[in-house]
């Protein structure tokens, strides 16, 4: 009897649980679909996709998600390449320093990016960066290598040194084996780590915010802040309608990723040189 | 950049006998792949990083005459900060955030999620999952649309509890604090359920037939075998939280007044509403020398665990 009621209230309390995650959903989803909503939370049978209509247009939709998608897609791009690159001695050689690189990466990990915005806004404006697409992505790169660099190796790691012997055997170079052998064994985990930068960054809001000088340049997590701002109290369901439209290449993506990244959850208690 | 530094003079220097030598060939092998690495943490990462302890220390603004002739006003910036009571108002409130939001709130209902979850249906797991993950997902404005609008005055929160209450005006703390309990604990659920995995199940039932009741098997065998990422996981949310910008700026903008300004949304008014960049950069140094501490604590959990 007990193991029943124990199972019911894990049931029960789950459930509550579920609900209380769905609660700040509810009205964003719902809203999107009503003709005439605001925020107060009625809703009502009508159903269309007007909201969806008004804001599909090329300056609230169309510029700034292609924005999103060349920043944080050149950032996914540079980071996946240059941290390939780098995680093949960590994972092949045997480095007198490995050991201390990792631990500086995973040092540099932990610390908060976003509280260093302003410096590098006063550095960008002094070296005459400020606004420059380029320079901020190349910015962005480097705050997601730390983590893209151990989770590269990590998944180098998995790929057995052995298969990549008989390339070394025909001459093969390290770029060679790395391309041609290790790189191809291991593609499932460079699309979860250029996932990871590219999911990373379309939400990433303060950065875009502090270091783009034009409107047109800004991304759909800068120009979705300023309509929320702006319209939020009157336009909500089209407020709610563009949260939808920018949003779902995120939960599409994480759910392409889901499954590989199980294992990178258990990353936090290993280190090993 | 140590790395760097050091490995090419051990190259110079005579090896040790009884080691090969190395030559300049054996460094390449290293330094040419991990090179593009190296320049870009140099120079977009270690770079802002060492220009923060620079521009912290000097009288930087955006307009007037400290705009172009800024000058070293050693300590000033950081007298001011610990005088201004609008500084000491956005630390004790970022205090606030990361103990009720991440310490209390993501990491207790992360774990209460996947210890509930254990043993459980598919499906169960699909959903549950499924809807917590979905909140961790939806990028930070949207997240702060979400809540803008549950917790509006006839909005869904008020309707399910029959009240009328402006709560982003009322208790914009609790109202940013469970924003991000929200959002964050997919994490921590995620961590703890890869943690649990790892528990024999057999040492479970071994305690349950000794008499060991539900309370006792989580506190003498489940906690102590999963400490380590319990002790990771508080490391990593709190050092995510303490930065959080996007959900409290676009949620309740600091206000109302500076009811829910924590340190970051401080350091940006001051620099950019103000214009003083030299002020916000110590504030940076702040944030930043208390991630570094955070951080370094975690990194010797780390290495103290594996010996």
């Amino acid at each position: 009897m007990t193991r029943i009621a124990a199972r019911g209230a894990a049931l029960g309390s789950l459930a509550v649980i579920t609900l209380a995650f769905l609660g700040p959903f509810l009205w964003v989803l719902l809203s999107s679909v009503q003709p005439e909503s605001n925020l107060s939370a009625t809703p009502t049978f009508e159903f269309s996709f007007r909201n969806f209509d008004a804001v599909l247009n090329w300056e609230t939709v169309y510029l700034p998600v292609i924005n999103s998608v060349v920043i944080s897609g050149s950032t996914a791009v540079i980071t996946v390449v240059v941290a390939g690159l780098a995680a093949y001695p960590l994972s092949r050689y045997r480095l007198r320093f490995k050991r201390h690189f990792l631990l500086t990466l995973l040092f540099t990990t932990g610390l908060p990016v976003t509280a260093i915005m302003v410096p590098v806004y006063s550095m960008f404006f002094r070296f005459n960066l400020y606004g420059s697409l380029p320079a901020m992505v190349l910015f962005l790169a480097a705050s997601s290598l730390p983590f893209a660099i151990w989770m590269m190796k990590n998944f180098m790691d998995g790929v057995p040194v052995s298969l990549e012997e008989a390339a070394w055997v025909d001459g093969a170079g390290w770029f060679q084996s790395l391309t041609r052998v290790v790189g191809p064994l291991m593609a499932p985990g460079v699309a979860v780590v250029a996932i990871f930068v590219f999911v990373g960054q379309w939400g990433n809001f303060f950065a875009p915010f502090v270091l783009l000088d034009a409107p047109d340049k800004q991304p759909a997590a800068v120009t979705i802040y300023t309509f929320f701002s702006q319209y939020g109290q009157v336009a909500y369901g089209r407020l709610a309608a563009f949260s939808i439209i920018y949003t779902a290449p995120a939960v599409f993506l994480y759910v392409a990723v889901s499954k590989y990244l199980a294992g990178s959850f258990s990353f936090a208690g290993s280190v090993k040189g | 950049m140590t790395v760097t530094a050091a490995a090419p003079a051990r190259v110079a220097g005579s090896p040790p006998p009884g080691e090969p030598r190395r030559d300049p060939r054996r460094t390449l092998r290293w330094l040419l792949p991990m090179g593009p690495a190296l320049v870009l943490l140099a120079v977009f990462l270690a770079g802002p990083i060492l220009w923060t302890f620079y521009i912290a220390f000097t009288n930087e603004t955006l307009t007037g005459s400290a705009s172009v002739n800024s000058r070293f006003v050693g300590l000033d910036n950081f007298t001011r900060m610990f005088a201004d009571d609008d500084f000491v108002n956005s630390f004790v409130l970022t205090f606030l955030f990361v103990i009720g939001s991440a310490v209390i709130g993501q990491n207790i209902l992360g774990l209460l999620i996947a210890l509930l979850q254990r043993g459980r249906g598919r499906v169960t797991r699909a959903v549950v999952n499924g809807v917590v993950i979905a909140a961790w997902v939806v990028p930070e404005v949207v997240a702060a649309a979400c809540w803008y609008s549950f917790l509006a005055e006839e909005g869904t929160l008020n309707r399910v509890l029959g009240i009328s209450q402006e709560w982003l005006f009322t208790a914009p703390m609790v109202a940013v604090i469970l924003a991000n309990v929200w959002r964050g604990t997919a994490f921590s659920m995620l961590v703890y359920s890869a943690a649990l995995s790892d528990v024999p199940g057999e040492l479970l039932e071994a305690a349950s037939v000794d008499g060991a009741g539900l309370w006792a098997r989580l506190r003498h065998v489940t906690l102590p075998l999963i400490r380590r990422s319990i002790m990771s996981n508080l490391m990593l949310i709190t050092l995510q939280t303490l930065a959080s910008f996007g959900l409290i700026y676009a949620l309740t903008g600091g206000g109302p007044g500076t009811a829910s300004q924590t340190t970051p949304l401080y350091m940006y008014e001051q620099a950019f509403r103000y214009f003083e960049i030299g002020y916000g950069s110590a504030m940076a140094l702040v944030m930043l020398v208390i991630g570094a501490l955070f951080s370094l604590f975690y990194l010797r959990l780390i290495k103290v665990e594996d010996r």
